[in-house]
């Protein structure tokens, strides 16, 4: 194992649980989004039903998150959740309320299934907007001293904190809208495609203002992207160039693919554009995974301890993996009345 | 310091609160779990629709409580970071792949197979169907595995070094079986048991007292009761078990449990005491002669240390000890008595008539979560002021966060878990109250009801035709 770089390892494989929890709770709470918009009882009722089997082995992915911080990382780990005490706080609160919606919901009649409804959706926007808060807390950068948190419990509230927020409300309501073109039929397909394209416009634009907001922000990513305001550093943008270009190609195929009413390439495409955007970010960040105060090696936990897990890892990824797809296969085609609850 | 000190307390308060919320859950989830497995594997095996509808009827609760458990556990994991920064960076090396386990082997495999199992009947086979119950059940045990080794090393840490605060492991076979660890996870997973038969008893007993779903609640007391005595027997052997291990490895937490402030030979058995912390000693004391020192030590003049024997600042607070340890035997104690009279009375067939012991099981119904939490409290008040025992103390755990942060995130996780506890209960209560649906056509008569469950119900065969007309 000695010659293996198990820090590296492990930040990748912390990337990519990450990346999962993006792709796949992210379209159940952008449904969560959409849920009061939809125009009748009955596509509501279509919407959860399209979620429900699956919601929680999603948010697992945002749990192993966390554990996985905690274990490969443990200095990141301390560093990182005082300073996002508070929208951790109401990540957490927020979860809660829509997680129990879902069993609540089915349970209760008239008025209380109202309440419900309302939990299920506030408890979707407020916990990915706080999401987006956490995210944008990482990015602009976390105060230490000696590897610990100094700063103050507001640090995260900044204007870019708050744009990253809504940048996420959006981005998921266009991966809840994509799932929903998967998952159902009629007006409510027709419904679902329509938001879909109006998200994906506004997630476009909200790429564009974070990519030029976050050099300005942000040393290091400006160094990266060689936008150093006002100067221009060509010979370091040009070979990053194909990430906005990239964009440019998921958008336009994402918009295609929705006009000509194919099924499964919409929400494909809004996972492209969700992977170029998280490797843009990646760029501007790495090797810092709390940035600017502690690198990847800086912050890793003892190597009997990464490897150790490692192992555990490796043999049960691949296993979640399998019976995570196993349990979509079951679930698979569009929502129907025999999916019914129990 | 102040402000260090009121930030630990609050912190501690909200750990206890968000902890003891959560510990609920998987209690009754843990015990449901394999109850529900046992259920689907006697309908596969008797094709008995009254198995299925019970599976369908608790499998609803089951959905609500797990539901919960997952919120609220959730919170936990981050909780760690947020108010316990300094306990997670100095633990991290060991607890962290403990916990990584236990989200690798238990919390996917639940999480994933329950979407199966709740909404899967149309879209799997019954066989396949029943492979995911016992998954899920299969998760719960893993977790409870993984979280009472990581608890049970900051109880008795092993197979590690300290170098300048951090914790490094030597060995990863003592750390996950270290010295508690087989006594804690067995104690656990008998409570969650226990906690669930006792609620299937009370959920049996209401509708045999409210004379609705007969057949169900007769299956489920005949399922419970014998369940209830030899599990609660069980317990009691388990937990002196653990006890005796507790004294080898915290001796002041057994002698906060016992309320001795002396060292003495032949110790007495404490039945009320009102421990007083400043005084050093107890008030309205009245014991049973010796008998703590044999249940301890295992001889009548054995020597039980008293808390006198450590500085005043590494002395758990003695009363909270005290109290939820007694509370804790003291239910045991009952639980033993309602399974074996439970026994009794089905053996001599008359349970259905004794209207008090239907009362009786239905007001026993919660007391397994009682001595759920007050078993807790004993463990983990009792090995104050320790974080990680003799090593790391509590107060220099805590996050450098304000004591305004955590006091403001207390009273939010106060209210919000006040209103989902509230309608958690709500609809689980309801949903017992209607009991399992009779779905199959006609109620299949008793003569179907195969050996060993028919032999017994027959015994009151004519009532239930009476019932039926």
């Amino acid at each position: 194992m000695a010659s293996l770089d198990l820090p590296m390892i492990w930040a990748g494989l912390l990337a990519l649980a990450v990346f999962m929890y993006v792709l796949l709770d992210g379209f159940d709470l952008g449904v969560g989004i959409l849920f009061p918009f939809a125009a009748r009882d009955q596509d509501r009722d279509d919407m959860m039903n399209s979620v429900a089997p699956v919601w929680d082995g999603n948010e697992t992915w945002l749990i192993l998150g966390g554990g996985g911080l905690f274990a490969a990382f443990p200095k990141a780990y301390a560093a990182f959740m005082p300073a996002v005490y508070m929208p951790i706080g109401f990540m957490l609160t927020a979860l809660i309320f829509r997680g129990v919606a879902f069993e609540f919901r089915f349970k209760a009649s008239g008025s209380a299934r109202r309440i419900w409804d309302q939990a299920f959706h506030w408890g979707s926007v407020v916990a990915t907007f706080s999401q987006g808060l956490i995210l944008g807390a990482l990015v602009q950068g976390i105060s230490l001293e000696d590897g610990r948190f100094s700063g103050g419990m507001f640090d995260w509230l900044t204007p870019f904190s708050f744009v990253t927020g809504c940048a996420l409300v959006w981005g998921y309501a266009l991966l809840g809208s994509t799932w929903l073109i998967i998952k159902t039929e009629g007006e409510l397909l027709a419904w679902s495609r329509i938001t879909a394209l109006v998200s994906a416009v506004v997630v476009l634009l909200m790429i564009a203002v974070v990519s030029f907001w976050m050099p300005a922000i942000d040393v290091l990513a400006a160094e990266r992207w060689g936008l150093r305001y006002p100067h221009i550093d060509w010979s370091r943008l040009l070979p990053l160039t194909p990430i906005p270009l990239l964009v440019g190609v998921a958008f336009w195929q994402l918009v295609r693919s929705v006009r000509r009413g194919h099924t499964y390439m919409p929400y494909l495409f809004s996972v492209a554009l969700f992977l170029l955007g998280y490797v843009g970010l990646l760029v501007g960040i790495f090797p810092y995974i709390v940035p600017y105060g502690l690198t990847i090696h800086e912050a890793a936990a003892a190597p009997n301890s990464q490897a150790l897990l490692l192992v555990g890892a490796l043999v049960m990824l691949p296993l979640i993996l399998g019976y995570t797809a196993y349990v979509y296969w079951v679930f698979r085609g569009k929502v129907s009345a025999d999916a019914s609850y129990h | 310091m102040t402000d260090t000190l009121d930030m630990t307390l609050l912190a501690r308060l909200q750990f206890a609160f968000t902890v003891s919320f959560h510990i609920i859950f998987p209690s009754f989830t843990i015990g449901l779990a394999s109850y529900l497995a046992v259920l689907e594997g006697l309908w596969l095996k008797t094709k008995n629709e009254i198995f299925l509808n019970l599976y369908r009827f608790w499998v609803k609760i089951f959905a609500v409580s797990f539901g919960m458990g997952v919120v609220s556990g959730l919170v936990m994991s981050y909780q760690f970071g947020t108010n316990w920064s300094l306990f997670s960076e100095a633990t991290g090396n060991v607890l962290g792949p403990l916990l990584g386990y236990e989200v690798l082997t238990a919390f996917f495999l639940e999480a994933s197979f329950l979407g199966i199992m709740l909404f899967g009947w149309n879209k799997v086979g019954p066989r396949l169907h029943f492979a995911s119950t016992v998954i899920v059940a299969l998760g719960t045990l893993l977790s409870a595995f993984w979280i009472l080794s990581a608890n049970s090393w900051m109880h008795t840490p092993a197979g590690y070094e300290l170098r300048d605060g951090i914790f490094y492991t030597t060995s990863w076979m003592e750390v996950i079986f270290n010295p508690s660890f087989p006594y804690r996870f067995s104690h656990m997973v008998l409570a969650a048991y226990l906690t669930t038969s006792l609620v299937v008893g009370a959920v049996g007993a209401y509708h045999l007292l409210k004379r609705t779903r007969l057949q169900a609640a007769r299956v489920m007391m005949l399922m419970a009761l014998p369940f209830i005595a030899t599990v609660s027997i069980m317990q009691l052997v388990a937990g002196h078990e653990h006890g005796v291990n507790v004294h080898e490895y915290q001796p002041a937490k057994v002698a906060a449990m016992e309320g001795a402030w002396e060292t003495r030979e032949g110790a007495p058995l404490l039945l009320f005491a009102l421990p007083d912390q400043e005084a050093e000693k107890n008030h309205l004391e009245i014991g049973i002669p010796k008998l703590a020192s044999l249940v301890v030590t295992g001889s009548l003049d054995g020597e039980l240390t008293g808390l006198k024997a450590w500085p005043v600042d590494e002395r758990p607070p003695v009363a909270w000890v005290f109290w939820s340890f007694r509370v804790m035997v003291g239910l045991g104690m009952l639980m033993i008595g309602l399974g074996l009279v439970g026994v009794w009375l089905l053996w001599r067939g008359s349970l259905e008539q004794r209207r008090w012991f239907l009362r009786a099981c239905i007001a026993m119904g919660p007391t397994g979560f009682i001595a759920v939490l007050a078993g807790w409290i004993t463990a983990e008040v009792g090995r104050q002021p320790y974080t990680v025992y003799g090593l790391m103390r509590t107060a220099d755990s805590v996050s450098p966060v304000t004591a305004e942060a955590v006091a403001t995130s207390l009273i939010v996780f106060v209210f919000v878990y006040g209103i989902v506890f509230t309608a958690g209960m709500y609809y689980m209560l309801r949903l017992a109250r209607r009991g399992p649906d009779e779905r199959a056509s006609t109620p299949p008569p008793d003569d179907n009801l195969r050996p060993p469950l028919g032999a017994l119900l027959g015994r009151r065969r004519d009532e239930t035709a009476e019932v039926k007309a």
